[in-house]
Order: structure tokens, then C-alpha cells, then sequence
């Protein structure tokens, strides 16, 4: 039997933690939360998570950077903004959902072949290399690189819309690409020199 | 006054329907589009998740193209509607965001002086060709087709602009303009899941299941969408979303194909063939001629 322990201790805190996600974009109000629990009660997702939106604003803005970093919740947002809209207090939730999935990426905190950052790196990678999205290009990509069983259960779909002209085998590019790749190189410079 | 059209990446594949009805719309109702020149990925919701600076600087290239063209946008995908208008917001609210921004443009040339309204065709519709006009132009009423009106998230959350947040009335009103009925729709800006259905399938299609089967009890014969992604997860998963005991079949259609049918657009323009869910059947029963 596996003993574990149910009770946060002050010292599990990560101060760090706590500063930055104050000092966010979006999460300027978040000490503002009154836990009223309005957007976990309008959170069409919050039935599946480990830490309901309530929970995990608590968590986060006290620090508690484990337990947040490594909950479902953050890949469960859809991003559909029910919970800011109800929020009495205007702090933009879903925005700091965005920044805990760019933070937890960064760090690294989710399981191997876990869909939903691969897709997001496959979905940068044909934006730099094309400037616009082939959806049948990139469900291709993420499946092979996640399920490749599931290509198969989903090639029915994919025939009939193939057969409807709803997923074209040729991929959709911009013409000034060159644009696309000295903005996206330009913003990492910044970036950097503002330490943004 | 003349618009950009943007029609997004998804207009361009499983979307196809949506823009080909759009455009037929756009015809009949005497409003002139140009597609935005060399436009590119607006980075969704997908693009802000990894990285948002990045992001913003990609959707206000296609900002700064419109401006240049001193014309405003119409983005009919929810997400390209929602980037466009949170990244005008956080270049206005944010001067870090700001500063990224224009150095990205100025590396191509470019300049945003925040002079381009993003626009949603319900928007356009509703208030700059307004219900009478539209009225007047129905050559095929819709009448006794009742429909679930189905908003989903990204158009009126969270910066409404032309409509209720929690119960936008827009696209009821075109579409009873149409002579369709509007059948009570409460779960109108339920999330659809998104990408959910991709990438944890389970949980997509739980979301999915009680849209579907809502419309179906409330009488509906058929749900009308605005986005791309949300047409394609209610029509696509029927089967699946299903079960024996309550099973799940319902046309899904964009608002604009059914006001193009309205209008008088010829079927074969308006990408009803592209439905998965056949529309024919239904349209027959209902006697609304549309060929």
C-alpha cells in the first residue's frame, strides 16, 4: 500500500511560483480570488479535473507549483472562457490556464506521447513552415507521433471527408513565407532582450 | 465600405461549406469582399498554448495587412474572430506585447496603428444589412424547419461586442428572418470540446452527446453552427456520441448555408453536398425547394 501524504505543508510552497504567475500577463487579479467557485460551476470540464478552476487558483497563486503544473486541469481547458465571463473579480482565467500549459511545457510536466503539447509543437512547426494550417496534414502528424492505432479507426472518417472535399492532400502555403520565419525570429530576439 | 475577408485555415478544408455559403450570402446581399492578401494563421487556440507572444505577433501580421488596405476584417471562424480581437486587446492593454509586436512587424515592413475592426458575418448581417433588408430578399422561406441555434464558445466569449454573452440572440433572429422557427436552444454557448475529440477522445464525446441530444429533445430538425470546428464535431461523431438506446442523427449545418438556401442560392454553390449527415432528405420533407 502506497502512503501518501493528503495535507500541504507551508514548506512545499515555491514562492517563485507564486510571484510569477501575480506577475503574469492575466494574472495581475488573481489575489483578487474570493473563491466563490463561479467558474468551476461554469466549467463544462470540471467534472473530469483533479483541481477544479477554484482549486487551482488557490494553488497556484500560493505556490504550489507540483501539484499545479502536474494537474489534469491544465489540459482539460478548452479555452471556451465560461469561467471568465462568470468571474465577479475579471480575473482572466483562461488566459492563465494558456500561461500554466506554456509554463508546464517548458518545464516538461506531462506524460510521454501525451497529445495535446505534441499537437501544439506539430501546429507551430507547419505555421513556421507554411504560414497556414492543413488540417489533414496536421492530424496526420500528431497521430503518427501519439496513436498510430487510432489513424486506423479514423480512416472512415477521413475517406468520407476526402470524398467531400473536406480534406484536401495538398497543403495550403502563403506566399511571402520569408514574412512568417522574420516575425516569429524577431519576437524570440526580443524576447530575449527583454527577458520577457 | 469594402471588407478584408479572412477566412482561416479551416474555411479552406473541413470548413469548406462555410465559406462557399458565406460567399453566396455575401452575394445576395450586395456585400463586397476582397480576401485579405496573402494572409496567414491566426496561431487558434493551439498556437497560444505553447506560445503566446508569438502568437499575437502572427495574428497582427494579417491586422496590419487589413490596415494597410485601409479596410476592416470579417472573420467568420470563431477562433480566428477570438485571436484577432485578444490580440487588439492585449497590444492596447499590454506595452511589453506591444513592443513585440511592432519590432515583428517592422523585420517585414509592416505598421498596426489599431485602426481595423474585426467583424463576425453575424455581426454584419444583423447590423449593417439589418433583419428587414434581409427579410425582403428571402426568395425560399424556411418555413416549418425548426432549428437549434448553436453559437458555441469563441464568438460572443469573451468580448462580446454585438451580442449577449450568456444568450446571444443573433443568428435566432437572422434565421427566423429566414422563416425558419427557432427551437429553445439553452445549451446555445456549451463548449463543443475543440480539439478535445483529438486528443481525449472520451471526454469530447461526452461534450458532444448532450448538444446533440438536446437539440434532438427540444424538436430540432437540425443544429445551425458559426464555427468550423464545432460543425465538425457535432456532425462527424454522431455515430459514436450515440448509443443504441439513444441514438443520434441530426444535420448540422452553417447558418450561412441555410440563409443562403433562403436567399435563393443555388444548392450546388452552397456545399450542402458536403455534408456527412445528409441535408436533402430533410429539406425534401419540409417541401423547401433546392435545387
Amino acid at each position: 500500500m502506497e502512503l501518501k501524504r493528503t495535507v500541504k505543508f507551508e514548506a512545499d510552497r515555491d514562492p517563485e511560483f507564486a510571484r510569477w504567475i501575480s506577475h503574469t500577463v492575466g494574472g495581475e487579479r488573481i489575489r483578487h480570488c474570493l473563491q466563490c467557485g463561479l467558474c468551476s460551476a461554469s466549467c463544462p470540464l470540471s467534472l473530469y479535473m483533479d483541481y477544479t478552476p477554484r482549486r487551482l487558483m488557490h494553488l497556484s497563486r500560493e505556490g504550489f507549483k507540483e501539484e499545479v503544473l502536474s494537474s489534469s486541469s491544465i489540459w482539460l481547458c478548452t479555452a471556451c472562457y465560461a469561467c471568465m465571463v462568470a468571474c465577479p473579480k475579471k480575473i482572466n482565467i483562461t488566459h492563465l490556464m494558456y500561461a500554466l500549459k506554456e509554463r508546464a511545457i517548458e518545464e516538461r510536466f506531462y506524460p510521454k506521447r501525451f497529445p495535446i503539447p505534441v499537437m501544439a509543437q506539430q501546429f507551430c512547426r507547419m505555421v513556421r513552415g507554411s504560414g497556414r494550417i492543413t488540417e489533414s496534414w496536421l492530424i496526420l502528424r500528431v497521430f503518427l507521433r501519439t496513436a498510430i492505432w487510432r489513424l486506423l479507426s479514423m480512416s472512415g472518417l477521413g475517406w468520407k471527408l476526402f470524398r467531400a472535399g473536406r480534406m484536401p492532400a495538398r497543403r495550403d502555403k502563403i506566399q511571402r513565407q520569408h514574412e512568417i520565419v522574420a516575425m516569429l525570429d524577431s519576437v524570440a530576439a526580443t524576447r530575449k532582450e527583454l527577458a520577457l | 465600405m469594402k471588407c478584408a475577408y479572412y477566412p482561416g485555415c479551416s474555411l479552406r478544408g473541413t470548413g469548406k461549406a462555410y465559406e462557399e455559403s458565406l460567399l453566396a450570402v455575401f452575394r445576395s446581399l450586395g456585400i463586397e469582399v476582397q480576401e485579405l492578401d496573402d494572409w496567414n494563421c491566426c496561431g487558434a487556440t493551439t498556437y497560444l498554448s505553447v506560445d503566446e507572444l508569438t502568437s499575437y505577433a502572427l495574428a497582427a501580421r494579417n491586422l496590419a495587412l487589413a490596415e494597410r488596405e485601409r479596410m476592416d476584417i470579417i472573420a467568420p471562424c470563431a477562433a480566428c474572430y477570438l485571436v484577432l480581437n485578444k490580440t487588439q486587446h492585449y497590444i492596447r492593454d499590454y506595452p511589453d506585447i506591444k513592443t513585440v509586436v511592432s519590432r515583428a512587424l517592422a523585420t517585414v515592413g509592416l505598421e498596426y496603428h489599431d485602426r481595423v475592426r474585426v467583424r463576425h458575418p453575424l455581426d454584419v448581417f444583423l447590423n449593417d444589412v439589418g433583419l428587414k433588408a434581409i427579410a425582403a430578399k428571402v426568395v425560399r422561406p424556411l418555413k416549418g424547419l425548426k432549428v437549434a441555434p448553436y453559437y458555441g464558445c469563441q464568438i460572443v466569449r469573451p468580448y462580446a461586442t454585438f451580442d449577449d454573452q450568456r444568450n446571444p440572440t443573433s443568428m435566432d433572429q437572422l434565421l427566423e428572418a429566414c422563416g425558419a422557427t427557432v427551437v429553445p436552444y439553452p445549451l446555445k454557448t456549451r463548449c463543443c470540446g475543440g480539439s478535445q475529440k483529438g486528443t481525449l477522445p472520451e471526454i469530447g464525446l461526452h461534450l458532444i452527446r448532450y448538444l446533440i441530444a438536446e437539440a434532438q429533445k427540444n424538436g430540432a430538425d437540425t443544429i445551425a453552427t458559426v464555427c468550423p470546428l464545432c460543425q465538425f464535431n457535432l456532425e462527424c461523431f454522431q455515430k459514436e456520441a450515440g448509443s443504441q438506446r439513444h441514438p443520434l442523427s441530426i444535420p448540422v449545418l452553417y447558418f450561412t448555408q441555410l440563409m443562403a438556401l433562403a436567399l435563393g442560392a443555388p444548392a450546388a454553390t452552397i456545399g450542402l453536398r458536403r455534408s456527412l449527415v445528409p441535408v436533402e432528405p430533410l429539406l425534401a420533407a419540409k417541401e423547401i425547394a433546392y435545387a
